[in-house]
């Protein structure tokens, strides 16, 4: 039974009362350019998925709260929550040099410019 | 080659108290060089290796395995093998997996104690009947013995149903596969590890892939907690794992790792002989021979390696079934357990080859690996032999997430996941 905090409202509750929404961070490509769309880059966009084996990065829902959606990041050997932060922000910046992996390449650019999400 | 095991062995044994049984494998130590090598001893594995040996004469392979062979999904599963899924492809690959365990226990003179009991899917709602009609004509074009039944045959298949038109979800027909059934799920690692070390394929237990060395844009071999091993040709069957795995190699898959419940009672007298599926309530229930009922439901919802999953999703299984078993309500449970299953966007196995010469992948199984071990493991080891996948593997290729020819079986599946 995982223990979620809401990072909007600040509810905890049980993991029956939120939604999980799976990994975060995924970009559509066609939002920024619809006209050049590669097969690939909507296979990516839709099935690819780091499957990160430790520290995972992902979105809930407080359904029975506030009905926001937020990010966390959790282990996904021990399922210990590490942080939750806001749907349209990046992680803390040790968590995403702690990443490892696919997250570890995903983080990388962003972590030299220093931007948000 | 290994003595039969036949009547007169076990007479012979008896003989003896027993104690001249021979090993039903070796324990061999690596070679430095293989001309294939099979990650993970489970059964898609074993049966892999196995049928590479036998079928196509490639010998000098190895399976190598983490942990214990057939410890985990194949460990950890609920035994039921049935073949009638929606799509062509899939029944065609898994109607060869059924059709195959029919005589296992002989090809492999090993008791995988395959027993055609009979699978049942209710319909307890008017959508479900309709759908499950469906499935029923797609099945019966493909040549499957497979039919829908009336609310009167269920009960008299299954007595202990709760048949109350008044309940929440009535029973309003079932769509019945009667050559489907349930297999040891032990026995049928045990049958293809004999089997395939009996052919001169080297299991190594307790060796850790710890990466996939390339050489450019094709294999070289595998970094082992046991030393390299040198190989042109990888086969990688290691289910929930396979992304930890293939990511050594530069390899990423479209899979995410779930965690899937089962559990089991405690022993009571036979009450149920064939397997009954409430896909709408999300549980399913079988008996095994040793008195259990069998239980398993839907996986988790979020990603999981720790092989233990939460409450609620075992809560949910429960309570479906005590309202559609009412007589198992006061039934104490024995032992639960969880296994990591691969999950692929549209609940169809990923088999083939992959943009790195002789890496070949064989996953995305997720909920229903047992059932496919052995045609899963036969066109794997053509595929691998090969090098092109075997017709029935060929649309279940990575490239069908690119082309958008995904095949659905969401739907199909047993429970919704």
């Amino acid at each position: 039974m995982l223990i979620v905090h809401c990072h909007v409202c600040g509810a905890e509750g049980d993991e029956t009362d939120f939604h999980y929404g799976g990994q975060a961070h995924i970009a559509r490509p066609a939002t920024r350019d619809p006209a050049n769309v590669s097969d690939a880059e909507q296979r990516d966009y839709l099935f690819m998925r780091h499957n990160a084996k430790g520290l995972h990065f992902e979105r809930w829902r407080c359904d029975r709260g506030c009905g926001k959606w937020f990010h966390a990041a959790r282990d996904t050997v021990t399922m210990e929550f590490k942080a939750t932060y806001g749907i349209s922000e990046l992680p803390p910046r040790a968590l995403m040099e702690a990443a490892t992996g696919e997250w570890a390449v995903f983080f990388k650019d962003r972590l030299a410019k220093g931007s948000e999400a | 080659m290994k003595s039969r095991y036949s009547i007169f062995s076990l007479a012979r044994n008896a003989m003896n108290y027993h104690k001249d049984w021979e090993r039903a494998w070796r324990s061999p130590t690596p070679k430095s060089e293989y001309d294939a090598v099979i990650v993970g001893a489970g059964g898609h594995g074993l049966a892999t290796a196995y049928y590479l040996a036998k079928t196509h004469k490639l010998t000098n392979i190895a399976v190598v395995e983490k942990g214990w062979l057939g410890g985990g999904n194949t460990g950890r599963n609920t035994t039921i093998i049935r073949s009638n899924y929606l799509q062509d492809p899939s029944i065609a690959i898994y109607e060869l997996a059924r059709s195959l365990y029919e005589d296992l226990s002989r090809d492999l003179n090993f008791n995988v104690m395959f027993s055609p009991r009979g699978v049942m899917m209710l319909c307890q709602t008017e959508h479900e009947f309709r759908a499950f009609k469906r499935t029923a004509h797609a099945n019966r074009l493909a040549g499957l013995d497979c039919r829908m039944i009336t609310p009167e045959e269920v009960k008299k298949i299954a007595p202990i149903i709760n048949d109350d038109p008044n309940c929440r979800y009535p029973i309003l027909g079932a769509y019945y596969q009667p050559r489907g059934g349930t297999g040891r799920h032990d026995a049928v690692a045990w049958g293809y590890a004999r089997g395939a070390d009996s052919l001169g394929v080297d299991i190594i237990q307790n060796c850790e892939v710890l990466s996939i060395r390339r050489d450019g844009g094709k294999v070289a071999g595998l970094e082992t907690s046991k030393g390299f091993i040198k190989t042109k040709k990888i086969g990688v069957v290691t289910a929930g794992n396979i992304s930890t795995v293939v990511q050594t190699a530069g390899l990423r898959l479209p899979i995410e790792s779930l965690c899937l419940q089962a559990l089991v009672s405690e022993p009571i007298k036979p009450v149920l002989d064939c397997v009954v599926m409430a896909n709408t309530v999300h549980g399913y229930l079988s008996q095994s021979d040793k008195g259990e009922l069998v239980v398993g439901g839907g996986t988790d919802p979020y990603n999981n390696y720790s092989q233990r999953g939460s409450f609620p999703a075992l809560e949910h299984t429960v309570t479906a079934l005590v309202e559609t078993f009412p007589i198992i309500s006061r039934l104490r449970m024995l032992r639960m357990w969880g296994g990591i299953v691969d999950m692929t966007g549209d609940r169809s196995p990923i088999i083939g080859k992959t943009d790195i010469d002789g890496l070949y992948v064989n996953c995305g199984w997720g909920t229903g690996g047992f059932k496919s071990i052995p045609g899963s493991g036969y066109v794997f080891a053509d595929t691998i032999f090969n090098d092109r996948p075997h017709p029935i593997a060929e649309p279940f290729g990575l490239n069908r997430f690119i082309e958008g020819r995904l095949i659905d079986e969401s739907v199909a599946a047993a429970v919704a996941h």
